[in-house]
């Protein structure tokens, strides 16, 4: 039983990690300001939850595990708040989102 | 395993960065502060664990509060050009 959690809990612990990677890459790829939002959130939800989750894994029932489920709730609840004044700001400043323009190959369904 | 979760995350940290010092607009710096911030709190715990030492967490989860709080604020400098006064209502705009 407690290599199945190992095993489990690494498994969990290298995805996170990896798809924190790819949020920072996204990060760093995206073409537009808002389309970088979307590759940050890859960060906060998926990267944190799996690396949280394989952590709990780890310490099992104890006050450990509180902690880390209180991290847990602690980006749950204030990322996609701090998202959403990031892009209220960013549009508020008039910073335009990179739209395809009217007419153009790409834009016909 | 511990050690690769931190890798990644540094790799991680490492495109945010990047991301910070190209980023065009100010807004782009905010969001990759951001991320760096979350990016951070993951490490400590990551760190935590590898150590043995529990009470990263601890940090981990006052790192998060400051961070959120401290994003909130830059934003609202941004985007109201002054952090307003006590006891205006309207964020600094007109009435």
């Amino acid at each position: 039983m407690n290599l199945v959690v190992d095993i489990v809990s690494w498994a969990c612990l290298v995805s996170g990690g990896i798809f924190c990677a790819i949020g920072g890459l996204g990060l760093v790829r995206m073409p537009d300001f808002y389309t970088r939002m979307h590759a940050a959130s890859v960060t906060d939800t998926l990267g944190a939850g799996l690396i949280l989750f394989g952590l709990i894994l780890q310490a099992g029932l104890t006050l450990i595990a509180v902690k880390l489920l209180i991290i847990g709730l602690l980006i749950l609840f204030t990322s996609p708040a701090a998202t959403h004044a990031l892009a209220k700001a960013a549009l508020t400043r008039g910073l335009k989102p990179l739209l395809v323009e009217e007419g153009s190959p790409s834009s016909k369904p | 395993m511990f050690t690769a979760a931190a890798a990644a995350l540094l790799a991680a940290l490492a495109l945010a960065l990047t991301r910070a010092f190209l980023g065009p607009t100010v807004f782009d710096r905010a969001q990759a502060a951001n991320t760096v911030g979350t990016i951070a709190m993951l490490l400590l715990a990551v760190i935590g664990f590898l150590t043995g030492r529990p009470e990263f967490l601890d940090l981990a989860i006052v790192y998060g509060l400051l961070n959120v709080v401290g994003t909130i604020a830059v934003l609202k400098y941004f985007e109201y050009g002054d952090l307003g006064e006590p006891g205006d209502s309207n964020n600094g705009r007109a009435q």
